[in-house]
């Protein structure tokens, strides 16, 4: 239902973070970890654009509900130990 | 206290007496004293705030929306290929209700490549939803800094302002300037305390997604801040005359207009020049005027509406030129009287592009063209001036 201009804020703003949008379903490839090449240097999860990617214990971890698949984890990655996937393939 | 100060200065004063608290900015030619002088304010402590230096434009008007966001008063300058630079996150600004004040130091786009004084950087940001006010002077470019942030941090307003200081003439001119107390620019011009702004622990989307079905509804509402504004900006100039004594007259300036057979309307520091062409020309017998266009956005239709019944012909000065039309600003002014029962002849001049001087002599001469233009009609309704190669002799 349109609100009334006058019921509404100056600019929307809604109750929902946008941690609730699962921009993940976007992907076409997805980034695969090789935790025996992976030297826990962090780079991945700092050039992550979309902070999909967590550290637990130093190694990383890709939350897919949010990655997109840029791949700048894998291309960053000294080690080169991310390779990018085709989803569906493995 | 009485300074001799350049325009870029003048704008780093404003800042800081209004007391900015996040200032955000990256360097361009001549904007780049205004944020040198904020940079030694902060570092000697002189004014509280946090400087963020940026790798673009675009991320200062980037750190300045979030930093408003936050609640933070917030400031930033620039000039020519960085204010376009800026355009997208200019929308955002305006969209997202945030009153951001920026001085920006009117400059030609290239190529070819120019650094002066020209207004084709502002004039295409008109449609962004920032206020824009052309100024004259230096104590202009101070006080009106001042003004902005409280005529734009209103509830009823909650958009961006844009100060425009034309290149050179002003950012790199020095002029006596009136530098008012910091406690009397406290008592004009309370704390920023927005209504909603992001708060730690309570995450929110700010400027979300709205589908077709509310989308219009905000946009109106923009539009009622825009007209809010032209209201404020009127009330606001009252308050700040009867503390400072001192006044820029409103949203269109008239000078000599009210017996005037023919008006010059004019933006920015050319300006200053046609006052002293209009004095001389009265001396010799000549009934000439000036409307100095001193907010492009919001537009004085009003104000021009109410001189069309009274003066023969508006001659517009446009430092600056939308191709495939004509000067924004004579566009601007012939609808605005278009309703009116008696109207006025209207003609074009188009001239100091790219820091090109606009002499007295000129200004004489576009008048003088002006008064026999006023009683036929003008045959070419805009006519470029001073442009080697036509006809018509200008120096």
């Amino acid at each position: 239902m349109t609100k009334s201009h006058e019921e509404i804020t100056l600019t929307p703003i809604s109750d929902t973070p946008s941690t609730m949008n699962i921009t993940g379903l976007w992907r076409v490839v997805k980034p695969v970890v090789d935790k025996e090449k992976c030297k826990k240097c962090t780079i991945c999860w700092k050039f992550c654009p979309d902070a999909a990617i967590t550290l637990v214990d130093g190694e990383p971890i890709v939350d897919l509900r949010y990655c997109k698949g840029c791949g700048i984890c894998a291309f960053e990655c000294p080690s080169k130990c991310i390779i990018m996937v085709k989803e569906g393939e493995q | 206290m009485r300074m001799v100060m350049t325009g870029n200065y003048a704008s780093a004063y404003g800042a800081k007496l209004a007391r900015a608290e996040v200032i955000a900015a990256y360097p361009i030619t001549p904007q780049t004293s205004i944020v040198e002088k904020l940079a030694e304010f902060v570092s000697s402590g002189e004014l509280k705030a946090k400087f963020i230096p940026v790798e673009s434009e675009h991320s200062a008007m980037a750190a300045c929306i979030a930093a408003q966001t936050a609640g933070a008063r917030t400031y930033t300058a620039t000039s020519s290929q960085g204010l376009t630079l800026m355009h997208e996150v200019l929308m955002w600004a305006s969209g997202a209700r945030l009153p951001i004040v920026m001085t920006n130091v009117s400059r030609a786009m290239a190529p070819p490549w120019n650094v002066w004084a020209d207004h084709m950087d502002t004039v295409a940001q008109r449609d962004t939803g920032w206020l824009q006010f052309f100024c004259r002077s230096n104590q202009e470019v101070l006080d009106t800094i001042i003004m902005a942030y409280k005529i734009c941090e209103t509830s009823g307003v909650m958009l961006p302002a844009m100060i425009v200081e034309d290149a050179f003439i002003l950012s790199h001119t020095s002029e006596p300037v009136d530098v008012p107390e910091q406690a009397l620019v406290d008592s004009f011009l309370p704390a920023y305390s927005p209504e909603l702004k992001i708060e730690v622990g309570k995450p929110m989307g700010f400027g979300s997604l709205v589908k077709p079905d509310q989308y219009m509804e905000f946009r109106y509402k923009a539009m009622l801040g825009m007209k809010e504004a032209r209201e404020r900006i009127l009330r606001v100039e009252q308050e700040f005359k009867h503390i400072f004594g001192r006044e820029h007259g409103g949203l269109l300036d008239l000078y000599k207009c009210a017996d005037a057979d023919v008006i010059m309307a004019a933006a920015g520091s050319v300006a200053a020049t046609a006052m002293d062409v209009v004095d001389a020309m009265r001396a010799k017998g000549m009934r000439v005027g000036l409307a100095r266009i001193r907010a492009f956005r919001p537009f004085p239709h009003e104000e021009f509406r109410s001189l069309a019944g009274k003066t023969e012909g508006i001659a517009v000065l446009d430092r600056s030129f939308t191709f495939g039309a004509a000067g924004a600003m004579f566009t601007e002014v012939k609808s605005s009287i278009y309703s009116c029962q008696k109207r006025p002849v209207v003609k074009n001049y188009i001239a100091g592009l790219g820091g090109r001087d606009i002499t007295p002599k000129i200004l004489e001469k576009i008048f003088e063209d002006m008064l026999v233009v006023s009683k036929r009609g003008a045959e070419d309704e805009v006519e470029w001036v001073d442009v080697a190669g036509l006809p018509r002799r200008w120096r």
